[in-house]
């Protein structure tokens, strides 16, 4: 028999130290539901969603009271629709994402995501008219989420996107502004865009994955605190070992929780995603483990290694646990949702030039930074470039979640609520970027993109 | 299928005997049991198999915990091998 001490560790990081499955992801593939008349395809995919995630709620409570271990969200994410709406030549591609609102809906899961679209070497015409319909899609529907890869390492930044994501993002904003442009907290901006995220807003049913997979996502930055704690004054190779066994601990309950899934629900496992997700919640803070580590305030001088440090042995434990590791896999660093963040960006210590050198060495990008509303559409094109260009020259995954908050000046707070938290208002650079921003076309992939 | 049950709050007397007359009433078989003070805490685990019991997990599961309220103890029970995941390779 397992011995008590360790069973009262596993209950410890349960109850008090907010360990939990953050989600379980059900991809499916909506390849087979084209179709030239609209209102046949969307019918095809309401019945394909609900019929595949019938149970997938009732499977993620009944593993959760088993186990005894939360599991917070089930999600769905699907095939970008730009795929699967372009053989349909209407203007109004709404209607798909309203079909997707029905069917999340339906089968009870709060996020639904896949309204996307890749065109980090260039658009089709499908992929035009769904970036053209972000904003009101996601301003008019609950549920779904959306995403748009802009760029790649093999194929450089696609400007002419990245310039239209920053009037996507500003329209999504004004439309959404009675509740603090919630519209934007649904819509990332990718380089690198991995096919098989599990977690929101930027999850999608990449074009190389199965029928229906299983992918889960783990979260535990509480747990890693603690741990942490009881090495206080240790050098930072003991450090390094302490998350890396914590992390190993956390990833073996995703991998039971995605086997288990994935033999309940009849649907091949896909990956686990070793990120530390954090939550508005106290004690559930990546910020808070920085500053465990020594910092007075996430965001001074040290953050950056104490945060490489930290990405590292999540993922080194992390990978030892679990037979398929993918999606995102690293720490998060959302600022609205992480208590500590939102701490540091009020008290000065964060800034955005800071989190922008952050996501470097950590597994995203600018992750629910709230600017204010009088940004113009080229500076956010223009934070999505620098941010693209990071993940691009980097060979990893970035992205944008950015939140022009109408009307809101710098310092002032958005409240979102529940998971998506509250973000103050953060300063952006006053200068000018729109003349290069309106320069369009494409950045060529860098030199090391040539490996072949 | 093997569970395990803690038992975690303040000693008073007949802590025992009230979860293991709920576990005899719905046929699970008690494996092994410890028993710890700790941090003056009163500390329970035992290992109990629930594949002959007579409710399904979820009912068990209802039952124990109504029963730790009236004692004001905290009483869980959950899959063995979650425990055996995280700690045993």
């Amino acid at each position: 028999m397992i011995n008590p001490f360790e069973i009262l560790e596993t209950i410890k990081m349960i109850q008090e130290e907010n360990l939990d499955i953050r989600t379980i992801t059900m991809g499916i593939s909506l390849r087979d539901c084209c179709d030239s008349d609209e209102r046949v395809a969307c019918a095809k995919i309401y019945d394909k969603i609900t019929r595949l995630a019938a149970n997938l709620v009732k499977v993620g409570e009944d593993i959760e009271r088993e186990y005894g271990i939360p599991i917070v969200n089930k999600r769905i994410a699907v095939t970008p629709v730009s795929i699967i709406a372009e053989s349909r030549d209407t203007a109004d591609y709404v209607k798909f994402a309203e079909t997707m609102d029905r069917a999340a809906e339906a089968v009870g899961v709060n996020f639904i995501g896949g309204y996307s679209a890749l065109v980090h070497k260039g658009y089709t015409n499908g992929d035009r008219r769904l970036i053209a319909s972000i904003p009101e899609a996601l301003s008019t529907t609950k549920r779904v989420c959306s995403s748009v890869n802009v760029a790649t390492t093999k194929s450089g930044i696609n400007m002419d996107a990245v310039r239209e994501m920053g009037f996507v993002i500003k329209k999504a904003a004004e439309l959404t502004a009675s509740e603090g442009a919630l519209a934007c907290a649904k819509l990332v901006v990718f380089a690198n865009a991995p096919e098989d995220n599990p977690f929101m807003a930027g999850a999608f049913h990449g074009i190389g994955e199965p029928e229906c997979v299983i992918n889960v996502g783990v979260s535990g930055p509480g747990v890693v605190k603690c741990a942490l704690e009881k090495v206080r004054g240790a050098d930072l190779g003991v450090v390094a070992e302490t998350i890396k066994k914590t992390a190993f601990k956390i990833t073996r309950v995703g991998q039971l929780v995605a086997q288990e899934a994935s033999k309940r629900l009849g649907v091949q496992f896909g990956i686990v995603d070793l990120s530390l997700a954090p939550t508005p919640a106290m004690g559930d803070s990546v910020a808070h483990i920085l500053e465990e580590m020594g910092l007075e305030k996430c965001g001074t001088h040290g953050t950056i290694a104490a945060l490489a440090l930290l990405n590292d042995a999540v993922k080194k434990g992390g990978a030892m646990a679990s037979s398929y590791v993918g999606g995102l896999s690293g720490a998060f660093i959302p600022v609205s949702e992480d208590a500590g963040m939102i701490e540091a960006v009020q008290s000065g210590a964060l800034s955005v030039e800071k989190l922008e050198a952050m996501t470097c060495v950590c597994s995203v990008g600018l992750d629910m930074i709230v600017v204010p509303g009088d940004a113009s559409a080229e500076t956010i094109s223009a934070i999505i470039a620098d941010e693209m260009a990071i993940g691009v020259v980097n060979s990893k995954t970035t992205a944008v979640r950015i939140i022009p908050a109408l009307g809101k000046k710098e310092g002032e707070i958005v409240e979102f609520g529940g998971l998506l938290g509250r973000g103050p208002v953060m300063r952006l650079n006053r200068f000018s970027s729109k003349t290069f921003i309106e320069r369009g076309g494409r950045i060529p992939a860098p030199i090391h993109s040539l490996k072949n | 299928m093997k569970a395990v049950i803690t038992v975690i709050g303040k000693d008073r007397v007949g802590i025992i005997a009230a979860v293991s007359t709920i576990l005899a009433d719905c046929n699970v078989n008690i494996l092994d049991i410890s028993q710890t003070i700790m941090r003056e805490f009163f500390t329970m685990i035992m290992l109990v198999d629930i594949s002959k019991a007579t409710i399904s997990f979820t009912e068990l599961a209802e039952k124990l915990e109504k029963k730790g309220k009236e004692l004001a103890l905290s009483i869980r029970i959950q899959h063995e091998d979650i425990f055996n995941s995280m700690h045993r390779i």
